[in-house]
């Protein structure tokens, strides 16, 4: 794979600059509010810049090889280095997670949640974007390790101490299942280092050797990646903790969560477990498609079935991860396509629906399916934006779902050699099928929220969209109809790398 | 008459390195000072004892570190019985840093209690002698005369409150305890003796290989030794001392035992395993593994269960022995030195860990007069450096990068999977379900802090003496660098090389 080594110190500055956002918020007063809101504010809008720059300065034509490749000594007794890179699939996840959150920061200058303390909130938040974008750009299994387990203390007190009644209930299942995954994906690791001769934790250099390691081991360690990475996405049946965690986060951890942690799961299969051990994935691949159809199905299911708007949407999610992970197990570059421009809609799309049940949820203090009703007519901006984010959710052509969703089914129609082609036809009827449940839970969600009139005679808290939210969601919602009309913005960026991935399945 | 008059004639006197034991005569000449000066001053002035200890432990750092830094690094004195080698430095630094912090974790509990400081001090210094002492013992005798040496004034420093039953119930319990292992062990030793007609660890490893007619005999003799060092660490199923001691025992006597006691014991046992004991790997490998899954296991399902801080400690520590087991399961063939790094690093880290978190537990039990979980209770609201100490603490112990504590259960992975085994990896599993266990009860103990109302509505705030303060900087510092830059610590792990292992 080749390096391009230009401008190597962009990804660092551009992954720690919250860090020192973080040293300046322990130093500024509590008591003093402005001040914390404006330095959290300045810290992501800095971020963003820095984004900005390394996006302007990326070589799109060579949008499959690793860029801005910095490699220093970090741990040499155990040969881990800080090796650090992104092509073309990091990027737009790199990003994404810079600009969603800024927007959770402005979102929050208006919406700190119960019980306050905005110090500590934004503290949580900048370090969990700091363990987000280390996530994408880490090239050293190591390195990688640390940044996805680096966000899990944030999200777990931003849930636990923000949250709704459940909040410790749901923040330590979040914690523990996310934990176990994380513990055997380590042995995995490790299995996977001594099996490669015990030279390097490096992702090229696994990616190179890997292949070597007999089959039978590759099936074992791929398990432990597997877990690691599947309690993440989640796929069924490791998703229990997603609808409490969702439910009891406040919106903006449930923003984040949703946008970006998930991906964390589906972009490890993407960039570690399937190109390390290519046999072991070929393996595997069908029962990950089938676990990803049965969360389709599941998922479609819980959301029918759900009273509740908030656990509604964090039931769909396990029906969208679902279509991603089943791009994935198809092994091909068309599949891994979609399921990566899959997980750039489901954060944008996801994102702006949690950013949507939070503002309900203050104007009407529940979120109660049954009590809500004629939003249309009292808060009629509010009603139109979500049903746009509903079609949008549920793959209407012409926006960003659909990019994700249907190149996703298509894939399954022919997936890599070696695969059982039955099966996974099998597979595209049944995510098919999904599809339509989609409509059904979207529109009847739609249908009883936002028209019929009003059940709410109390017009006290009732306003329509404000100022910080518009700032906060006219970016998203600009991306999702961007990425739906011109969806090659993003697949000319993904592709390249896609193919670069999969050399070992032929393409 | 004659036989005395021919031995004696025969006997020179060893030519002693003064420099090499430079650190042992310091403490010695130091608790001799603190017994001292504990007699000719008055109440008012006895805050001198615990400068003077904190001194006596500096000072002897300071040849510890001339040593290390001089090129001549192994240095061997009386035949061979007593080395001061590079692992022998490291751990003897880490005892002396240790004592210092819990110097500084006492001071403030010692002068502001109503019982004896100059006692409290001398036996101290007393103990830490005796660990500093089995770093470098490398010969049967000079290992049992160390570990009583650490082991008898820490018997007292446990029912140092005499006044209180609890205390007294956590030394006679330790005592008793521990005296029975040492018994165990000084049997196992005296089988040793037998069959190798040597003390000397180097001489003894030769004698040891499971052959002839003997076999049976070597390898009752491993293993008495064995399970008398898992009393003193605290394995399961060796373990049920340790949460009733540490539980009466005051505050910072239970962080010592957890953090250097214990360090002291688990030494001893990898230098006798390595040293000693390398070709009867097939009798005590098995052994270790199988006390390794129980130590995790029980001491966690256990700490799972309690409402006491202390003693859910006590069972967190048990469990966290476990992991320091865990590499020495393979220990012995090619993962011997991956496994003699992953228990130096996870003791270097742990201790710093711990210790903090003792820090914290001291400085809030100053408020709240209590050792219940519930205690800690929104210690965020009202005190927030202390609430995120904790946490920090806390998340180290459950191995959460990027704190310290994940390079240490690191390291012991690591070394375990150099063996490409089923057993290896069968307990790797097992210590990675185990991790996730132990979040079950940090976790609660961060709910606690971060997310639960104070008890009775009490916010006051919490005064903290400066000497906490500093041995929390301390601590908190090293969990971090250890966590972010963790070649530092791998670095003394690295260079911990046991003279007499390895065929070295």
């Amino acid at each position: 794979m080749q390096m391009i080594r230009d401008y190597n110190w962009v990804l660092s500055v551009g992954t720690f600059l919250p860090m020192l956002g973080v040293l300046v918020l322990l130093v500024t007063p509590k008591a003093n509010e402005a001040a914390i809101k404006t330095v959290a504010l300045l810290t992501s809008i800095a971020t963003v810049i820095v984004g900005v720059f390394t996006l302007l300065n990326f070589n799109f034509d060579q949008a499959g090889s690793m860029q801005f490749v910095a490699q220093t000594d970090w741990i040499p007794v155990i040969k881990s280095t800080y090796f650090i890179g992104l092509d073309g699939i990091s990027l737009p996840l790199y990003l994404l997670s810079m600009v969603v959150t800024l927007l959770v920061v402005i979102y929050s200058l208006d919406h700190i949640p119960s019980p306050g303390n905005p110090k500590a909130f934004f503290v949580l938040m900048l370090i969990l974007q700091t363990g987000m974008a280390g996530t994408f750009i880490a090239q050293d299994l190591i390195l990688f390790f640390v940044f996805f387990e680096l966000v899990l203390l944030p999200m777990y007190f931003m849930i636990g101490v923000w949250g709704g009644e459940q909040r410790q209930y749901a923040s330590l299942k979040f914690f523990l299942y996310t934990m176990f995954g994380s513990a055997l994906m380590l042995v995995a690791f490790l299995a996977i280092f001594f099996k490669t001769g015990a030279e390097s934790f490096a992702i090229p250099y696994l990616v190179e050797n890997g292949g070597g390691i007999a089959k039978n081991a590759q099936v074992w360690i791929f398990a432990g990646m597997f877990i690691g990475f599947a309690v993440k996405v989640p796929m069924f049946p490791f998703h229990t903790w997603l609808p409490d965690a969702h439910t009891q986060a406040p919106t903006q951890g449930s923003v984040i969560l949703a946008a970006i942690l998930l991906k964390l799961g589906t972009y490890g299969f993407v960039r570690i477990a399937i190109p390390t051990l290519p046999d072991a994935a070929v393996e595997w691949a069908p029962w990950i498609g089938g676990l990803a159809v049965i969360g389709i199905i599941y998922g479609a299911f819980g959301c029918l079935a759900q009273t509740d708007m908030k656990r509604l949407i964090a039931f769909s999610s396990v029906a969208h991860m679902g279509f991603v992970m089943l791009g994935i197990s198809t092994l091909t570059s068309f599949g891994v396509n979609a399921a990566v421009f899959g997980m750039v809609a489901h954060g944008l799309i996801t994102g702006m629906l949690f950013f949507i049940a939070g503002s309900v949820k203050e104007r009407y203090h529940t979120l109660e399916i049954a009590k809500l009703g004629g939003m249309l007519t009292q808060v009629p901006r509010l009603g139109w934006i979500l049903g746009l984010c509903s079609m949008a959710s549920l793959g209407l052509p012409g926006l960003a779902g659909f990019w994700g969703e249907f190149p996703a089914i298509l894939s399954a129609y022919n997936p890599a050699d070696g695969l059982n082609v039955t099966v996974y036809r099998t597979y595209m009827v049944i995510a098919a099928l999904g599809t339509v449940f989609a409509a059904a839970y979207l529109l009847w969600l739609y249908q009883r929220t936002a028209f019929g009139t009003p059940k709410n005679h109390d017009h006290h808290d009732l306003h329509d969209v404000n100022t910080y939210e518009w700032v906060a969601w006219l970016p998203l919602l600009v991306a999702i109809v961007a990425f739906g009309v011109a969806p090659n913005l993003l697949f000319s960026i993904i592709d390249p790398a896609v193919q670069e991935t999969l050399r070992a399945f032929g393409g | 008459m004659t036989l005395l008059a021919s031995s004696a004639a025969a006997w020179t006197a060893p030519v002693i390195d003064y420099h090499a034991i430079a650190p042992e005569i310091v403490l010695a000449v130091g608790l001799t000072v603190v017994l001292l000066v504990d007699l000719f001053t008055s109440e008012r002035n006895k805050w001198l004892l615990s400068a003077l200890t904190g001194f006596s432990l500096l000072g002897a750092a300071l040849p510890v570190l001339t040593l290390a830094l001089h090129e001549d690094s192994v240095r061997s004195l009386f035949d061979g019985r007593y080395v001061v080698d590079e692992f022998s430095l490291v751990m003897k630094g880490l005892f002396l840093l240790a004592g210092y912090v819990i110097v500084l974790l006492s001071s403030s509990h010692v002068e502001e209690g109503d019982y004896w400081r100059g006692e409290y001090w001398f036996l101290l210094l007393t103990s830490l002698l005796g660990m500093v002492m089995m770093a470098s013992s490398r010969d049967l005798v000079s290992v049992f005369v160390a570990l009583e040496f650490l082991s008898i004034p820490a018997y007292m420093l446990a029912a140092w409150r005499k006044r209180d039953p609890k205390s007294n119930e956590a030394g006679v319990k330790y005592f008793l305890l521990g005296v029975f292992a040492s018994a165990v062990m000084l049997y196992g030793m005296s089988l040793l003796y037998g069959v190798a007609n040597s003390t000397l660890l180097v001489d003894i490893s030769k004698s040891i290989d499971l052959n002839g007619d003997f076999a049976a005999v070597q390898a009752l003799a491993v293993v008495f030794v064995v399970v008398g060092f898992a009393f003193k660490v605290s394995a399961v199923p060796f373990h049920t001392w340790a949460p009733d001691t540490y539980e009466g025992a005051p505050t910072p006597v239970t962080a010592f035992l957890s953090v250097a006691s214990k360090a002291a014991g688990f030494i001893a046992l990898v230098v006798l395993l390595l040293t000693a004991f390398p070709e009867g790997r097939d009798v005590w490998q098995p052994f270790i593994w199988v006390l390794s899954a129980l130590t995790m296991t029980i001491g966690n399902v256990f700490a799972l269960r309690q409402s006491n801080l202390i003693r859910m400690i006590a069972y967190s520590s048990v469990s966290q022995g476990g992991f320091v087991l865990m590499p020495l399961a393979v220990a012995g063939g090619a993962a011997g030195e991956a496994a003699l790094r992953a228990v130096v690093v996870y003791l270097v880290v742990y201790a710093a860990t711990n210790l903090g978190m003792f820090g914290v537990i001291l400085a809030v039990s100053r408020k709240t007069r209590s050792g219940d979980i519930a205690s800690m209770g929104g210690l965020f609201s009202y005190a927030p450096a202390l609430g995120v100490l904790l946490t920090i603490f806390l998340a180290s112990l459950a191995g959460i990068p990027p704190l310290g504590g994940w390079i240490g259960k690191f390291a012991a992975f690591q070394a375990l999977l150099t063996e490409a085994t089923p057993w290896a990896y069968g307990l790797a599993v097992i210590g990675a379900v185990n991790s996730v266990i132990a979040f079950g009860y940090y976790g609660n103990v961060m709910r606690e802090v971060w997310m639960r109302p104070v008890p009775h509505g009490d916010n006051s705030a919490i005064v903290t003496p400066s000497s906490l303060r500093i041995a929390l900087g301390i601590t908190a510092l090293a969990t971090l660098v250890f966590g972010i830059l963790p070649g530092v610590v791998l670095h003394f792990g690295d260079m911990a090389d046991l003279v007499g292992a390895f065929g070295g």
